[in-house]
């Protein structure tokens, strides 16, 4: 188990040194975005609109935050499962989004988006959305207001624990399940 | 005829909506404890970032997820008890927004086809059961949406045996251990009809993990099917290690000669529950 620790953006070179199964420790920004950003993302750039915030190397994390209490940024924010943005996230690397955070394994053809980008898929821990919430210290606005709690934010993030789940090189972190072994005996 | 006011039903099930959110039952942490135990280095890390979630969870008053879950209610509902003010569901309903609103939690329930939200997390889904005595028991869980979706229902051939159960309920844990979170509990509802079935899956689960089922051969079937899905091998987020499954839960009923009804419910680890008795 290596551990890393990276600031965002990140760069290609960032990416290409992570290898599936790596712990990485993420400090800096992280942007929120689910099924409805990405469309609403997707169609803006497909019309010739600017970008909403700077794609080149940055970090999505597919997270819907419960609501915020006084004390806090940001309520519970766990990951999403990750492959229901498989339809998009390819495009999003093609334009210089260097990794994603989710949780849960992605759609065969994200191997080759990540290998061809150089891009990384980082998994957080799933359901453990009051530990990973303290990892958050800032919570901004970035685009798209009018979705609601599905608008973009910028999440300022220090040390935000995270496994390296696919990697550039091909190399998927997750075990097959041993099926013959589960139902022999 | 006993007589409970509707408001402290009200107030009731709102405290239980937060408190079900917010901590993690006293089973769930044994059952972390114990398999942290015997984990490797990746899956005690995983323990240990759940059992720390637990716990910032209690402290600081953030739900332990932020998919709050729909709202499920099991009421068993003496003879002899009626609830004065309004009816139990209304109750029942108001507690629910009530809680789910002062709760800080997240409001998931939408029109099926439009998919709005509805923006209060309303209406509960409710199963009420009429039971001798005169006493309110209500047990509410919040079920998320990784749960729901990877959980199945099977109508085995009528003379299936225990291993064609255990075969089925191991290939569904297989299809979907990378996208729950796991470690997962499984609830079975064997036999009963297509719907009976699906209905005791998430009843099963309302017996604590580290509860022995009082009839030797289920205790026996709870007990293997948890080893076989232990030896799938993919562990705690499915990045490998010793637990899966923490734990089996089975209630079986009895059922058309031509049918056997099978409903596997593939709950995540934090197994979210929590009872009052009024």
């Amino acid at each position: 188990m290596r551990t890393r620790a990276l600031s965002t953006p990140l760069s290609a070179e960032d990416a290409a040194g992570l290898r599936a199964g790596d712990v990485l420790y993420l400090t800096g920004t992280l942007y929120t975005a689910r099924e409805e950003a990405h469309q609403r993302l997707l169609d803006d750039l497909d019309a010739g609109l600017p970008e909403p915030f700077p794609l080149e190397g940055a970090v999505i994390y597919y997270v819907g935050p419960s609501p915020m209490t006084q004390h806090r940024p940001i309520g519970a924010a766990g990951p999403s499962s990750a492959s229901r943005m498989d339809p998009y996230a390819p495009r999003l690397h093609q334009l210089g989004v260097r990794a994603s955070i989710g949780k849960g394994r992605r759609l065969p053809l994200m191997r080759a988006a990540l290998m061809e980008h150089g891009g990384v898929y980082l998994g957080a821990t799933g359901g453990a959305g009051a530990l990973l919430s303290l990892c958050i210290r800032q919570v901004r606005l970035a685009a798209y207001p009018e979705l609601g709690p599905e608008a973009v934010y910028a999440l300022d993030v220090a040390e935000f624990p995270l496994v390296v789940l696919q990697d550039c090189h091909g190399a998927d972190m997750h075990v097959a399940p041993n099926l013959e072994a589960a139902l022999s005996g | 005829m006993r007589k409970i006011p509707a408001r402290a039903v009200v107030d009731q099930v709102a405290a239980m909506c937060v408190a079900a959110n917010r901590r993690l039952p006293p089973d769930v942490h044994r059952a972390f404890l114990r398999a942290q135990a015997q984990e490797t280095p990746m899956g005690r890390e995983a323990f240990r970032q759940l059992l720390d979630n637990a716990a910032l969870s209690a402290e600081l008053g953030l739900p332990l997820c932020q998919d709050c879950g729909m709202a499920v209610f099991f009421v068993e509902m003496g003879e002899d008890v009626r609830v004065d003010g309004m009816g139990l569901r209304q109750a029942i309903n108001e507690g629910m927004v009530k809680g789910y609103r002062e709760g800080f939690l997240r409001k998931s329930t939408c029109d099926p086809f439009t998919r709005i939200n509805r923006g209060d997390n309303s209406p509960a889904v409710i199963h009420f059961d009429i039971v001798p005595g005169d006493t309110l028991r209500i047990v509410m869980t919040a079920e998320g949406a990784s749960a729901d979706n990877a959980s199945r229902v099977a109508m085995l051939a009528p003379h299936s045996d225990l291993d064609a159960v255990r075969d089925f309920a191991v290939r569904c844990v297989a299809e979907v251990c990378h996208g729950v979170c796991a470690p997962v509990s499984l609830g079975l509802g064997i036999g009963g009809s297509f719907e009976l079935a699906a209905l005791n899956a998430k009843k099963a689960l309302l017996r604590p993990i580290d509860n022995i089922h009082p009839d030797p051969a289920m205790a026996q079937l709870e007990e293997t099917l948890c080893e076989a899905v232990n030896r799938l091998g993919t562990g705690p987020l499915g990045l490998g290690g010793n637990t899966t499954c923490l734990g089996v839960k089975v209630l079986a009923a009895p059922c058309h000669r031509d049918a056997l009804p099978l409903a596997v419910y593939i709950q995540c680890h934090c197994a979210r529950r929590v009872e009052v008795v009024l």
